[in-house]
């Protein structure tokens, strides 16, 4: 019989100490080597600038400032294209490009997952493959498809290829497999109820938490896009790509790439920190079928 | 599960057509023909065709096309201005024959993805074990820690402060100060330095995808297991997660394979912001910046088709191959 342990109230079954002890160990080592260079950036963010220039090395802050951030600011605003501008169209790109691969998203999935039609085993075998693979092998195809529909330096260029991205789909396609019952659906197609309106009013309400996981992982790429091979125009360019002409900018502007660093991991880390649980509920059904 | 079924009577039913379809629907079909009832199949069900259409065009459009495309143009010469013009198979014979650069890039494609795939795969499911019996508070905070820097776009130029080459990098601060070493190392460009280090940072921003599915694999396993198992005599936590953890999640592991393999294939562009673009002496040059030099640069578009094409069967087959070895795994 093995040897069983209480900790906090529950029964914990086969732990040794030495084991946890080692866990424990390896998690702090691992944790530290994860969270320092994070902790760095924003700790950089905030020195003064004789603080970023000392010899040796300090790691940590002697006397916080957030000059670095207005100094940003100024930076920002001596720029040619206007830094409202770059902002713009990063949220106007990431928004677009959410939404409209949520709609055509959710609708593929709730058809690959509840319709039995003909041809939906080879499609969505093809969007498991589309994840075997990344966007570097298609670029150079895309450039050409790009031209050819007018749309290099565009926005639609940025846009409507993000409409297309495979992973939101199959998660929720997965997600809708465990958890829309079929039942719940045939029953609304008794009464009546036409295959749009169940997907809208039925199914979709009870995936909450894989859509919000879509949003999320299309929100942070698009976030997070930089210079594209499509965009040419400064005015077209992105946040991201802005905050890397500045640190480019080299040790003069340690500060103020460090506080531009900052600024832009803010936003997908506090979106990720309210939508945490629901992303880990939808990927216990991402799991892929042998 | 309602959908293994369905999945199930699909596949029949295509395969064997009328029959299946009349087992499944206690009505007899063989009257039709397989062609016949398919056709029947997608009239009744053209409300599905309607939903996924305007995605699956555009996947098309932006995915499938393009694959299909640069295989096509890998025969070819092409420079988007002249029409293309059949060569065979002159670039891959080029590729592989009169490139020295090329070799190097799939060396050190090889090698990146081989130590960045299989690590970031295992520290992803050993990371997401351990903060599995932590209070789910804690383990929020964690997985957080743990996360972050896969979604936090340009912060791992962070690596590039840290190691840059001057005093006031910190490494090499601490070194000097240490007297380890007297004249500072430019880390980003030294032939010994700059692919360790890249691939280090690589794996600092791994734990992605594949993390998040194993956290929640972990937590979805059967508990009455653990407990089946400890009578049936499981003595420790090792045993445990070979015999009851690792096959019930064997779905996660397959996907999180899927991902860090992918993953250990797309880190050109880390490479590109901080070992520059050719690194030194093509130390880091992978694949993927072959391809951009020779697409979005030169404009060789056949060549770089062919360089395309050999980057997407390379992915495509170290996926389906690690999964078929995965598959195996408790079987």
């Amino acid at each position: 019989m093995a040897k069983l342990r209480t900790r906090k109230h529950r029964v914990v079954l086969n732990r040794s100490v030495g084991g946890d002890v080692g866990i424990s160990v390896m998690l702090i080592i691992m944790g530290a080597f994860m969270f320092l260079p994070m902790l760095y950036v924003i700790l950089q963010s905030l020195k003064p600038f004789d603080e970023l220039f000392v010899y040796p090395p300090r790691f940590y802050v002697v006397r916080p400032t957030l000059q670095n951030f207005s100094d940003l600011f100024t930076l920002m605003s001596d720029s040619w294209v206007p830094f409202s501008r770059y902002i713009f169209n990063t949220v106007l790109i990431s928004v677009l490009g959410t939404l409209g691969n949520l709609i055509l998203s959710s609708m593929c999935a709730y058809a690959l997952s509840k319709i039995n039609f003909p041809g939906r085993g080879w499609m969505f075998e093809m969007i498991i493959k589309s994840l075997m693979f990344n966007t570097t092998v298609s670029a150079i195809t895309n450039f050409i498809t790009m031209s050819l529909l007018g749309w290099i330096d565009t926005y639609l260029a940025i846009i409507v290829p993000a409409w297309c991205s495979t992973l939101g789909l199959f998660l929720m396609k997965q997600f809708m497999d465990s958890s829309v019952s079929d039942s719940v659906l045939e029953s609304a197609r008794l009464d009546g109820a036409s295959e749009f309106y169940t997907f809208l009013h039925i199914a979709m309400p009870m995936v909450k938490p894989a859509w919000l996981t879509l949003i999320v992982y299309s929100f942070q790429g698009l976030w997070n896009s930089g210079a594209s091979i499509y965009i040419y125009s400064e005015q077209l360019k992105t946040f991201n790509y802005a905050i890397s002409q500045i640190i480019s900018g080299g040790v003069a502007r340690a500060g103020a790439s460090a506080a531009s660093t900052v600024l832009m991991m803010i936003v997908p880390i506090t979106v990720f920190v309210i939508t945490q649980s629901n992303i880990i509920e939808t990927m216990s059904t991402s799991g892929l079928k042998d | 599960m309602p959908d293994k079924n369905t999945d199930k009577t699909t596949v029949t039913a295509e395969q064997s057509g009328g029959a299946a379809a009349a087992v499944k629907r206690a009505v007899n079909r063989s009257d039709m023909s397989r062609a016949a009832w398919t056709w029947k199949e997608m009239k009744r069900n053209k409300v599905a065709y309607a939903l996924i259409a305007p995605f699956m065009i555009l996947f098309f459009i932006f995915t499938v096309i393009p694959v299909v495309l640069s295989l096509l143009l890998s025969f070819t010469t092409f420079n988007m201005l002249e029409w293309p013009n059949f060569v065979f198979m002159d670039n891959y014979i080029r590729l592989f024959l009169d490139d020295d650069i090329f070799v190097i890039a799939v060396k050190n494609t090889l090698i990146f993805a081989a130590i960045t795939g299989p690590t970031s795969y295992l520290m992803s499911f050993v990371m997401a074990w351990f903060i599995n019996e932590l209070t789910p508070k804690v383990r929020a905070f964690v997985t957080l820690i743990f996360y972050a820097p896969s979604i936090s776009g340009a912060v791992y130029l962070i690596w590039a402060t840290m190691f840059s080459g001057d005093a006031y990098g910190y490494v090499n601060g601490i070194l000097i100060y240490l007297g380890i070493i007297s004249t500072p190392i430019q880390f980003f460009r030294n032939e010994t330095f700059v692919m360790p280090l890249c691939i280090v940072v690589a794996l600092w921003t791994s734990l992605g995808t594949a993390f998040l599915s194993f956290i929640a694999g972990l937590q979805t396993v059967d508990h009455t297991l653990y407990e089946a198992g400890a009578v049936d005599g499981v003595r420790n936590r090792w045993q445990e997660l070979w015999f009851i953890t690792l096959p019930s999640m064997k779905p996660q592991l397959l996907f999180g394979a899927v991902m860090a393999i992918t993953g250990s294939f797309g880190f050109g562009g880390i490479v590109t912001a901080l070992a520059g673009f050719p690194s030194v002496n093509y130390s880091a040059w992978t694949i993927m910046h072959h391809l951009e030099d020779y697409g979005g640069q030169r404009f060789e578009v056949g060549y770089a088709s062919a360089i395309a094409t050999l980057l997407f069967f390379l992915m495509i087959g170290a996926n389906l191959l690690v999964n078929k070895l995965l598959s195996k795994v408790g079987q």
